[in-house]
């Protein structure tokens, strides 16, 4: 489903900084991936990459559901209504009702209809069970709420796969589990996801394989068991033991 | 929101904010009338609505024939030895009666017209260059706006290029450049192709247009960028391309933090057309400097005129408190 090839990304500036160091993994369709790693250490970048809201430097490729996303005829617009993505800081529009939140895109970029917009819309949040605050604005809501709706938000363009950037990162304890619940329905589903996170019981629980980045680069990758029972990185010996 | 402390002695301070009010114009008054000025505010109206009278006169020699009212209007037919013409006048203004003779250019009819003042016309003007320059600067506005902010270098220092000539020099030499300058210039290619030439008003509109384009540029920019990052990417990660993005994401949220200082370039703007009395455009300014000169009234017509004013502004303030408000809500 989304094959990585030698990817690398710089970012020019005072200085340049190495965010990710030639990258090769690939993911199959139906998979949870988990992007685990110290802070700085390229999680987000890689990301990022995959549905290009940045850029990687030339010579690396990157295929989603077989399209080159990097390749310049490539409609960057149509790969990205193919990948939803969620954010830490969920990022909803606060102009928009939740409602408006998830029909927006479905009007604008699908060109469906008010009523199946609407209908998709509410069916989805009845999924991460936030339907009765569907005529609300996004500021009325709790931090776990406003994520669940970006999570309906980002589904409502039915992706093939779906992104997480720290999605529980900025939520207060108590409302980490309503928004990782959604996430493992969603996997057990069979949607494709990859995902950046410190919840290791989510990675445990959920995920086929963990991916262990540092310094830009994939140290190691496995089943949640070899990770978290026998590791063979120092790395990673010492970020396991740092975090668990 | 303010919250305001209620003061001590808070009725003392409020008459005397009256009575300050009060003692200016007092002033006003009483030094006028030290060097001998005669206040006739009751001359200013006529300047708003003008009462005409209109003679309408025969052409030709002959008697009167007909005088027929039919409905709210009167017909008078004067028939000669060759002709017969017929005129039509409201009804009642008839000056004639059937026999009477007429010689040419005497009147059969005389009625009052009703008609905008100089000042009135004037406003209306200043309303409509204004009008017209506001929609034409918002457009420019948000074009070089979002140029300024744009990742094509082209694009980008054409926004700044144009940004940094207009801020850069006084309104008023560039309305000069444009009437006397580029005005001549166009007028004079369009005379080559046998076109009629394009009156100063355009130009006029050209030059607040383009002047208030440069700011509302930069009011522009700094509401976008004032929009979290997260929201373009967002909205672009759902696979809206730029303009979608733009439209319905960015910019209505931009709105509410643009409205403010862009009202205050508007007003900047209505009075800035003031200076198109220079071009031979008669707005309110150069009608009141006209109406000055006849009839030796000043004190009371600028007064009226910076009224005048007062009130469009006053106006446009109070419509964009009122879309404040809508974008608001939503
Ligand atoms: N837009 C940018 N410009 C310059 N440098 C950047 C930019 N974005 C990220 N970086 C740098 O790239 C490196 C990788 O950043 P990235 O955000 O991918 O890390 P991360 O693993 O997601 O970290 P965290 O856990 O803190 O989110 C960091 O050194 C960061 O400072
Ligand atoms: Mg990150």
């Amino acid at each position: 489903m989304i094959d990585v090839r030698n990817i690398s990304k710089t970012f020019e500036g005072a200085e340049e900084v190495k965010a990710l160091v030639d990258v090769t993994t690939s993911i199959e369709a139906g998979d949870v991936v988990v992007v685990i790693g110290p802070s700085g250490s390229g999680k987000s970048t890689f990301l990022r990459c995959l549905n290009k809201l940045e850029t990687a430097d030339e010579g690396g490729h990157i295929y989603i559901d077989g399209v080159d996303v990097l390749h310049p005829k490539t409609d960057i617009n149509k790969v990205r209504a193919e990948v939803g993505m969620v954010f830490q800081q969920f990022n909803l529009f606060p102009h928009k009702t939740v409602l408006q939140n998830v029909t927006l895109a479905q009007r604008v970029v699908r060109k469906r209809d008010k009523g199946p917009a609407r209908e998709k819309a509410m069916q989805l949040l009845q999924k991460v069970g936030i339907h009765e605050k569907a005529n609300v604005y996004p500021d009325n809501l709790s931090g776990g709420q406003q994520q669940r709706v970006a999570i309906a938000r980002a589904l409502a363009m039915d992706p093939k796969v779906m992104l997480f950037d720290e999605p529980t990162s900025a939520l207060d304890p108590e409302m980490i589990g309503e928004v990782l619940e959604a996430m493992k329905t969603l996997a057990k589903e069979g949607m494709t996801m990859v995902v950046v996170t410190h919840e290791m019981g989510f990675a445990r629980e959920v995920a086929d394989r963990v991916i262990f980045m540092d310094h830009g680069a994939i140290v190691e990758e496995g089943t949640p068991e070899h990770f978290f029972v026998n590791p063979i990185h120092d790395r990673t010996k010492l970020f396991l033991s740092q975090i668990l | 929101m303010i919250v305001r402390k209620r003061i001590a002695h808070h009725a003392f301070w409020q008459a005397a904010f009256f009575g300050i009010i009060a003692l200016g114009i007092g002033l006003l008054w009483w030094a006028s009338s030290e060097v001998e000025y005669v206040w006739r505010w009751y001359r200013v109206p006529q300047y708003f609505i003008a009462q005409m009278d209109v003679e309408i006169n025969a052409e030709i020699e002959g008697t009167v024939k007909a005088v027929e009212e039919k409905g709210d209007k009167v017909f008078i037919t004067v028939a000669g030895a060759y002709d017969k013409e017929t005129y039509a006048a409201p009804a009642g203004s008839a000056r004639v009666y059937e026999g009477d003779f007429a010689f040419p250019g005497d009147p059969l009819a005389v009625y009052e017209v009703t008609r905008p003042g100089i000042l009135l016309q004037g406003l209306w003007i200043t309303l409509k260059v204004s009008f017209i320059a506001i929609i034409f600067g918002i457009l420019l506005g948000l074009f070089t706006g979002l140029a300024r902010i744009s990742d094509n270098p082209c694009l980008r220092w054409l926004a700044i290029t144009y940004i940094e000539f207009i801020r850069g020099s006084p309104l008023l030499v560039q309305i000069y450049l444009w009437y006397f300058v580029f005005g001549t210039i166009i007028n004079n290619l369009l005379a080559k192709q046998g076109i009629p030439p394009i009156s100063s008003l355009w130009y006029g509109v050209a030059s607040l247009a383009i002047f208030a384009g440069a700011y509302v540029g930069e009011i522009v920019r700094a509401g976008i960028q004032s929009i979290h990052r997260g929201q373009t990417e967002a909205s672009r990660s759902l696979g809206m391309n730029y303009v979608q993005s733009m439209v319905h994401v960015i910019l209505p949220q931009a709105m509410r933090r643009i409205l403010p200082p862009l009202a205050g370039q508007f007003i900047s703007l209505i009075k800035d057309s003031s200076l198109l009395g220079i071009i031979a455009i008669r707005e309110l300014t150069k009608a009141t400097r006209e109406v000055v000169t006849t009839s030796l009234q000043p004190y009371e017509l600028w007064f009226v005129c910076a009224i005048l004013y007062l009130v469009l502004t006053f106006s446009l303030s109070m419509f964009v408190q009122y879309l404040e408000r809508r974008t608001l809500i939503s």
